[in-house]
């Protein structure tokens, strides 16, 4: 453990440490541009300069190792000078557009200049002009303002593992680029307007709308994936302008997804903001105490066996719970949480929880995915298996089909029957998998919401015992849900009743006239028409299949609108909060439930958002624990059965559209127009 | 003595006159009031007064919507609002001053990056409603056709002291 002095402190730092994050242990601040602390090292902006003893010249900070009784010294006239200097040199051809660029307000440049810029420029010739790049419908570029850290191209290599940028030319002549012009097809670009420094890349939806000083940040929870990404929401008025990452070291470090950034424009459309009433075959806008009556006009008499509730993928613990309970109150054990029709055996957690936890996956060293497009499903927990990749010696087999996942794979098969095979050892990854001291298997929903998804379940586990994958310590059963509302749902036991039927039973109960009334509460990804003659109420915040084919819609609060609490794959339950007011008559979720319990005769026993959260809390242990992540025991799960030889198939079509916020945006719209759609009509005689 | 002295100039009333003949003085000197409506004080060409937004020669408008006015304005009386306009340039859909709150303190041109909002010379900007008051982009830019010639010749009699 070397110890070295700075400013007059001495500190003792792990070995390869480097100078700066030793000043930055002791609170030290150093300015810096091309270093990013989950990135590579560089060393090419020079703004870190530091002066060493028994050093001849300043030295990079960012790039110089500690090593025992090193001197260093950061607040001297003589690295004020070289500061100086370097922060002249990259003024002399940085555009003076502060006033036009998005990042102005938040920009490190400016930022520094104050500090070490001069007020004036000697630089008198002209500065140096570069041509925009089209980095695709997220990303804006003035490369005239590009100070060349090289941030970006080190992001989208190291952690977006998608190789697209790169820097032609040197000196001044440097520009950083895409080679031929292309744009970034990665889940993760957004996060290139985050990691740089000045406003050569800023977002494109976001262009010129608002200033970082007029926006109120609200910290919150992403629900576009089961991730549970932390994010700060940034509100200006009613408006939700733009979302970004939260540092969260165990979740998703401080990236965020392109739909978790970019989606929040389908916020503003399709919205639902008024109660509505089918008559005469048409809905009509109308009052909540209307809707409220309608309800309890067609519910009175129906027996509590004829009624269904189905949650959808955005739903937050708090309403889910209340229509639960409302159910349940008026005799109906007709429940399901699981619009997909994924099956779990929901009394065995560790069935369908991410075990290791997201941060646990950097220990394993090995990785069997299963059913699953990583990268689609949850892009963050892929750039975690990245980045364990970058460190060595990670061998990650696929079953099912195989994808980009921007890290090499070994395909195994491509059925239940590869696993089977694999678990007999008929395969080559077994012995990898026997070999390994972690070894980490991530099951997918594709794989499981099948005919035979228990079965595959029980072979699941099967494989985790045999290749030693459950240990006292470790724990590499990972299941992957899609959606933000399934764990929460789960664990709440949103989930049919005594002798209640699941999805596709309710669904064709209702089909055959055997239930008179669904409740949809945000369930959209179910056709309407399969509901038959039910009559279906929908409680939501857009006007996506559910609310079309509703006969009363009742009007919800987005995630950016309420007081919620998620419960992510891993089992960590997370508080979102509001950062704005749903649009019109739209309230909360559970108050609507809470109300409408209180019509129709059963009133629910909490009144305020704590006595919810109480209530969860009694519910599940896993709500008493917000931010924790709740363990599973390891207890067998799964069904008997034989697997069928079907291959496992991607659950998501468009990683841009998964959900009623997404579809309703427009930059979602053109994410697909630029990524998906020409990748769906490439043919053989294509390029 | 005293009091012989003090009623002697009181029943002389030498007060009195030595008072009318000061006021009578006055009709032989230059008078300082002005016929108002008709005729108007000086001004500095730092005067603060009616705001406007100004344009470039070849009528561009000078905006460019960096907010730094709004974020400046103590009183909060301008609200922005921007969007990249059609050749890409970023612009403000919206630019209001509230007449009402604005305290004429001068910030918002002292912040003004390309001396777009700027307080003219005209302080007859009197109206019969209060709505009146609430000012537009529109009603702003006309201020600045309106009175660019002036607007102009203050700034280069006030630019070399800045």
């Amino acid at each position: 453990m070397p110890k070295l002095t700075i400013d007059g402190v001495q500190v003792e730092v792990e070995p390869g440490t480097s100078v700066l994050q030793a000043a930055e242990k002791l609170g030290i601040e150093i300015p810096r541009f091309c270093y990013h602390e989950r990135l590579s090292v560089p060393a090419n902006c020079r703004m870190c300069l530091v002066e060493m003893e028994r050093a001849p010249k300043p030295i990079a900070s960012c790039a110089m190792p500690c090593s025992d009784g090193m001197v260093i010294k950061t607040n001297t006239e003589t690295v004020r000078k070289a500061r100086r200097g370097v922060m002249e040199f990259l003024l002399i051809n940085h555009p003076l557009d502060c006033p036009i660029c998005d990042q102005g307000g938040e920009c490190d440049l400016q930022d520094q200049a104050m500090g070490y810029g001069f007020d004036h420029s000697r630089y008198g010739e002209s500065k140096r002009a570069v041509t925009n790049k089209n980095l695709g419908p997220l990303v804006a570029t003035v490369m005239t303002r590009c100070i060349h850290c090289t941030r970006c191209i080190r992001f989208i290599d190291e952690i977006a593992g998608v190789p697209v940028l790169g820097a032609t030319s040197r000196g001044e002549h440097m520009e950083v680029t895409t080679y031929v012009e292309q744009a970034i097809d990665s889940e993760l670009s957004g996060n290139l307007v985050d990691v740089c420094p000045v406003g050569a890349l800023t977002a494109k939806p976001y262009a010129f709308t608002a200033r970082p000083w007029e926006l109120r940040k609200t910290e919150s929870i992403d629900v576009f994936d089961a991730v549970g990404s932390n994010i700060r929401v940034d509100v200006r008025g009613p408006e939700v302008m733009r979302v970004l990452p939260r540092l969260a070291e165990d979740i998703n470090e401080e990236w965020i997804s392109d739909k978790s950034r970019y989606a929040i424009d389908g916020l503003k459309r399709q919205r639902l903001d008024r109660p509505y009433v089918r008559r005469d075959g048409k809905l009509v806008a109308t009052s909540w105490d209307d809707a409220f009556a309608a309800i309890a006009q067609r519910l009175n008499g129906v027996p509590g066996s004829r009624i269904a509730a189905l949650a959808g993928d955005l739903a937050d613990a708090e309403s889910m719970l209340a229509l639960k309970d409302l159910m349940i109150a008026l005799g109906s054990p007709h429940r399901d949480c699981r619009q997909d029709g994924a099956q779990f055996d929901v009394s065995a957690r560790a069935g369908w929880l991410f075990n290791s936890g997201i941060a646990g996956i950097e220990q394993a060293d090995a990785i069997l995915l299963i059913g699953t497009n990583l990268r689609w499903e949850a892009p963050l927990i892929n750039a975690r298996v990245r980045k364990r990749y970058l460190q060595g010696g990670l061998k990650v087999g696929v079953i099912g089909p195989q994808h980009d996942l921007t890290y090499p794979t070994t395909l195994i098969g491509a059925g239940p029957q590869s696993l089977e095979d694999l678990i007999e050892g008929r395969h080559g990854f077994a012995a990898v998998l026997k070999e390994a001291k972690r070894p980490l298997l991530i099951l997918g929903t594709g794989a499981v919401q099948r005919r035979d998804g228990l079965a595959v379940q029980a072979l699941a586990r099967r494989a985790a015992e045999t290749f030693g994958m459950i240990t006292d310590d470790w724990n590499g059963y990972n299941f992957l849900h899609l959606a933000a509302a399934r764990t929460g749902g789960l664990e709440l036991g949103f989930v049919p009743g005594e002798g209640g039927l699941a999805t596709a039973g309710i669904v064709a109960a209702a089909g055959a006239g055997e239930l008179d009334v669904v409740y949809l509460l945000g369930a959209d990804e179910i056709d309407g028409g399969r509901f038959g003659k039910a009559f279906v109420i929908y409680q939501g915040h857009h006007g996506d299949r559910g609310a079309h084919r509703a006969d009363v819609v009742l009007p919800g609060a987005a995630y950016t609108e309420k007081n919620a609490t998620y419960v992510n794959t891993e089992g960590r339950a997370q508080w979102g909060r509001q950062a704005t007011f749903a649009p019109a008559e739209a309230r909360e979720d559970w108050k609507i439930l809470r109300a409408l319990s209180a019509v129709l005769g059963h009133p629910l026993p909490y009144d305020s958002l704590g006595a919810v959260r109480r209530q969860l809390a009694a519910t599940s242990p896993v709500f008493g624990a917000i931010d924790a992540r709740v363990a599973a025991s390891w207890a067998p799960f799964g069904g008997p059965g034989a697997v069928d030889a079907v291959p496992f198939a991607a659950p998501i079509e468009n990683f841009y559209m998964t959900d009623p916020i997404s579809r309703a945006s427009v930059t979602m719209a053109q994410c697909t127009e630029a990524f998906i759609l020409p990748a769906r009509e490439k043919t053989g005689t294509h390029g | 003595m005293a009091f012989l002295d003090r009623t002697a100039r009181g029943f002389f009333l030498s007060e009195l006159v030595s008072g009318m003949a000061l006021t009578f003085s006055y009709m032989f000197r230059p008078k300082v009031t002005l016929n108002y409506p008709h005729e108007k004080g000086p001004i500095s060409p730092r005067f603060r007064g009616e705001h406007a937004l100004r344009r470039y020669a070849n009528g561009e408008e000078r905006c460019i919507a960096c907010k730094l006015c709004e974020a400046v304005c103590p009183a909060q009386a301008i609200t922005i609002e921007a969007e990249p306009r059609d050749d890409g340039s970023r612009r403000t859909t919206r630019y209001d001053i509230d007449m009402t709150k604005c305290i004429y303190c001068g910030l918002c041109q002292e912040a003004c990056p390309v001396d777009a909002i700027v307080e003219g010379p005209n302080f007859e900007f009197s109206t019969e409603t209060r709505e009146e008051l609430f000012y537009n982009k529109q009603k702003l830019l006309d201020n600045g056709d309106r009175w660019e010639a002036e607007i102009a010749a203050n700034l280069t009699a006030d630019a070399p002291y800045r």
